[in-house]
């Protein structure tokens, strides 16, 4: 089958019940998503297939198959994305392993959502849990962010 | 991976290390002029003692060891404690970087292997890191910079008090003349270091980053792109991925399984049988059967495919409701007397009013974002380990012990963490690494925990039952407090079960009570061990500070006091509790020298009224919320919070505001201190509402995020406001990493009891409220 991962066409004949995370890791080396509970209750694995976040680890090869993957890795070239700017600016992280997935969920609720209100910020970045406790910083980035975009 | 893998290989050797920033000399020389067993306060160089050189490997500052400059100009600063989202891998070399007035922009930061006789220590645990190494890395960038300065003064032939190191250069002060670090790299490298009293630390009111909060963490770029490297992301050539069916009980063994049918799913490789180890068993794996495969997918579907049936063990019958009920009975019974002052049974008896209260704090789990996980290659009689260890010098001695080998021939290194909280200073992960490259003839394996192998195998924080008693005079005095402390001992790990709290947690906020009250008598009750107890962020200050925190606002709603107040007076005037005469066996500091650290009551009551007022403590609020404070110092830092509730009709409750003073001694990054104090009450939240792991049939019950809930957000804490209490050079850092989280939890329920009226003894609240 052919998927798009960060704009480059990929063939992929394995187990095509194989979670869109284990290729994007293991097969891609986009470790930048990442393995947090491996069923879609963290949203440490959060992608843009086709512009819309999903959780990688709950959606099959079979599921994406001919359509346009997204990952941290290939949100922004320079990762300068106005989300990954206001994440800095709020020195959002502490120990930075859920950050590529709350940055992917946040990136693409301000696709679909230029101006979220406060609710609406919350209730979307809900998935993605922050362990070290991060969320007034996530929080506050979004909100940042999407006076930018 | 490669660059990670030749970042650690540049490291191991110094010779090498600036082949991979830019040809040239560092500051290489090995040698380490502090004595092992010298504490930092008879240097002058520091100006009080810590506890840092009585851990493994002590304190090492000698800039031969951890810095280096290329003739560029970079300066490499080698990073020794590991990293899990405290700051403390940038703001350490930070120190170095201001004392030796380098340029932030210019340095660049190396993390070392573990390698205590090197770098002196690296277990990352205990809020430490600052604590113990913010002298030393102070006195390694000033003696670097000394260096420096010599080499300039040498090269321009003139006195070493004409010239001045400033921004990177060095500045030969009359004539104006500068040179830059690079060009003197060579020079400085090959000069001695000084002696320690001859070193000369900077005075406060030159620092350009300690203290400031002014510089990002250095990994804030790479985190934000998804390039930063946790032990879950590895990868190398020829690597395959191990996943491990463990005993679901502790203690427990493989009966059967059916390896043929693991070894029919495609791309699984080999199936490996590990041995359990009888307790006491340290940090060696539970056992299991593992499944190698080509990849992590595959290794998960064999594993499923193995169908392992299990011979449980004496653990079997771990229930936590019948545990609970046993513990229960024995914190009712009189315990072992362990601090004792007055006579409280004589006082109780002469009690207008004696008050009694229960209150239970359940089994947790860290549950890292992160998922533990490593790398190894053992071949050729050699081991090498790349993980997410809290703990690296440590690991590097159990990869030793577990393959037979020297410690020489074991490198030992350390990704970035996604999470510790205590989890990962216990390397269980990286020995089944270790045990299955080395059966795979030396192909690196990659051992990845799922997040059920991380819920279900952890090491939990203990489980508590807390009995509290306190005599009331006639004047509704405290005249008698009695508490007794039933939990099971993580010193279980390591020796054959003592059956109740060590000298070590009884440290953790219960032997340094600091109440003003004649008569007091702390106990432990019997509690054996029935899984894998381990540390958790703050350890038993969490149930300590539960029972101490919750009775105290209890007695001032009995006597129709404000709490605040009330604690204050509990508290009494400001002075130094000193337990030490009336401990039963030892008093545990935290391993830190009383004199440096005392329990100054003053202190407390600072943050308390510092909490309160930032707090606006008694302002007028909307109906259905509350305020609850309370305060505990551990980890030697003073900490008081102050949680406002708002409980809706249905007995759901948010917090909408949050103040914590914190007093951690001279703050070295402000910044970071308010994230730590941010996560801490996220944190104590999720222990607070949510977090409980539970056995049956010796079994955890829990799973996954969905049975085991933490904290989301907008479930509360998101108006979290950190007031530090702003300290001098000369008052001594403290631990900052874990204090926030033991007041947040009664300060919660004392709030939900401002707003319902109703008392939480049970800890998480759960359904506690609509039911």
């Amino acid at each position: 089958m052919q998927v798009k991962v960060n704009k480059q066409d990929r063939k992929y004949e394995g187990d095509p019940q194989m979670p869109l995370m284990w290729y994007l890791r293991d097969e891609l080396g986009l470790t930048g998503t990442k393995f947090g509970c491996g069923v879609g209750l963290c949203g440490a694995c959060t992608v843009h297939v086709n512009g819309k976040a999903v959780r990688s680890c709950a959606m099959s090869m079979k599921d994406v198959a001919g359509q346009a993957v997204t990952t941290i890795e290939g949100l922004s070239p320079d990762g300068n994305h106005p989300i990954q700017k206001a994440w800095r600016a709020e020195n959002v992280p502490q120990c930075g392993y859920c950050q590529p997935g709350q940055i992917m969920q946040g990136a693409a609720l301000l696709i679909e959502n230029k101006k979220p209100s406060d609710e609406e910020i919350k209730s979307t970045m809900a998935g993605n849990i922050c362990r070290c406790g991060c969320y007034q910083r996530i929080f506050a980035a979004v909100k940042a962010a999407s006076k930018e975009v | 991976m490669k660059s990670f893998k030749n970042t650690i290989i540049e490291n191991v050797s110094r010779r090498d290390l600036l082949k991979g920033v830019v040809s040239a000399g560092g500051l290489v020389l090995a040698v380490q002029f502090l004595p092992r067993d010298a504490v930092a306060g008879q240097n002058a160089a520091a100006q009080y003692a810590t506890g840092a050189g009585g851990m493994p490997g002590g304190a090492v500052w000698d800039p031969h060891v951890f810095v280096s400059i290329a003739t560029d100009g970079t300066v490499s600063i080698i990073t020794h404690r590991s990293e899990m989202g405290t700051g403390s891998r940038t703001s350490l070399p930070m120190a170095v970087a201001d004392e030796m007035e380098a340029d932030w922009s210019k340095v660049k930061i190396v993390q070392a292997p573990g390698d205590e006789q090197k770098y002196g220590n690296q277990d990352t645990d205990g809020s430490r890191s600052i604590r113990h190494f913010i002298q030393p890395m102070r006195a390694c960038g000033a003696a670097a910079r000394q260096m420096l300065e010599k080499a300039a003064a040498i090269a321009w032939s003139v006195p070493d008090t004409e010239v001045r190191a400033e921004n990177h250069m060095v500045v030969h002060i009359p004539s104006g003349k500068k040179m830059g670090y690079g060009e003197l790299a060579a020079a400085a490298a090959a000069m001695p270091t000084p002696e320690l009293k001859r070193v000369t630390l900077k005075d406060p009111s030159e620092f350009r980053y300690i203290g400031k909060g002014n510089v990002q963490i250095t990994d804030m770029r790479d985190i934000t792109m998804g390039k930063a490297m946790y032990a879950q992301d590895l990868q190398m050539p020829g690597m395959v991925y191990a996943v491990v069916a463990r005993p679901p009980v502790v203690g427990g063994k493989v009966k059967s399984f059916d390896a043929a049918a693991a070894m029919k799913v495609p791309g699984v490789l080999k199936v490996v049988q590990i041995p359990a180890t009888p307790a006491p068993a340290k940090f060696a794996p539970k056992g299991g059967v593992a499944v190698v495969a080509k990849n992590t997918w595959a290794a998960l579907r064999g594993r499923e495919a193995l169908n392992v049936t299990w011979i449980d063990g004496p653990n079997g019958d771990y229930d936590s409701d019948t545990f609970k009920a046993q513990m229960a009975a024995n914190a009712r019974k009189p315990g072992n007397v362990e601090r004792n002052e007055g006579d409280v049974d004589k006082a109780l008896a002469g009690a207008k009013k004696v008050i009694e209260r229960e209150y239970y704090i359940p089994h947790g789990h860290h549950a890292t974002m992160e998922p533990p996980a490593a790398v190894a290659k053992v071949a050729g009689g050699k081991a090498e380990v790349w993980a997410c260890v809290q703990s690296p010098g440590g690991t590097r001695g159990d990869v030793a012990g577990a393959m037979g080998m020297k410690e020489a021939d074991v490198t030992v290194n350390v990704t970035l963490l996604g999470g510790g909280f205590g989890r990962k200073s216990k390397c269980d992960f990286a020995l089944e690494a270790a045990l299955l490259s080395r059966d795979m003839g030396g192909t690196p394996v990659k051992v990845v925990w799922t997040r059920e192998d991380d819920i279900q195998h952890g090491f939990y924080h203990s489980v508590s039952y807390q009995h509290v008693t306190a005599g009331l005079d006639a004047n509704n005095k405290v005249v008698a407090w009695r508490h007794r402390s039933v939990s099971p001992s993580l010193m279980s790990n390591f020796m054959p079960d003592p059956k109740r709290e060590s000298a070590l947690e009884l440290g953790l906020g219960l032997i340094d009570t600091p109440f003003d009250v004649p008569n007091l008598r702390l106990e432990t009750g019997e509690a054996v061990s029935k899984t894998r107890i381990g540390w958790f962020r703050s350890v038993n200050n969490i149930p300590h500070a539960f029972a101490m925190q919750s009775m105290v606002a209890e007695l001032a709603a009995e006597l129709g006091r404000d709490p605040k107040d009330f604690l204050l007076e509990m508290i009494g005037p400001a002075r130094i509790v000193d337990p030490r005469k009336t401990v039963t066996s030892e008093l545990w500091n935290y391993g830190d020298p009383w004199e440096t650290y005392p329990v100054d009551t003053g202190r407390l009551r600072r943050v308390v009224e510092r909490a309160a007022k930032e707090a606006g403590w008694g302002r007028k609020l909307p109906a259905g919320h509350g305020m609850g404070i309370a305060v505990q110092r551990s980890f030697l830092t003073y900490v008081a919070t102050v949680v406002e509730v708002a409980v809706d009709k249905d007995g759901t409750v948010s917090v909408p505001r949050v103040d914590t003073a914190i007093d951690a001694g001279f703050i070295v990054n402000p910044e970071r201190v308010r994230s730590q104090v941010e996560g801490a009450a996220v944190m104590g939240l999720s222990i607070a509402k949510y977090t409980e792991i539970t056995f049956k049939n010796g079994r955890v019950q829990q799973s996954n995020f969905g049975d085991y809930r933490v904290l989301r957000i907008g479930e509360g804490a998101m108006d979290v406001r950190t007031h530090i209490i702003a300290n001098g050079i000369e008052v001594p850092s403290s631990g900052v990493g874990e204090p926030g989280v033991p007041p947040f939890a009664p300060a919660f329920t004392n709030a939900v009891f401002a707003a319902t009226g109703k008392r939480i003894r049970n800890l998480p609240l759960g359904e506690q409220l609509s039911a």
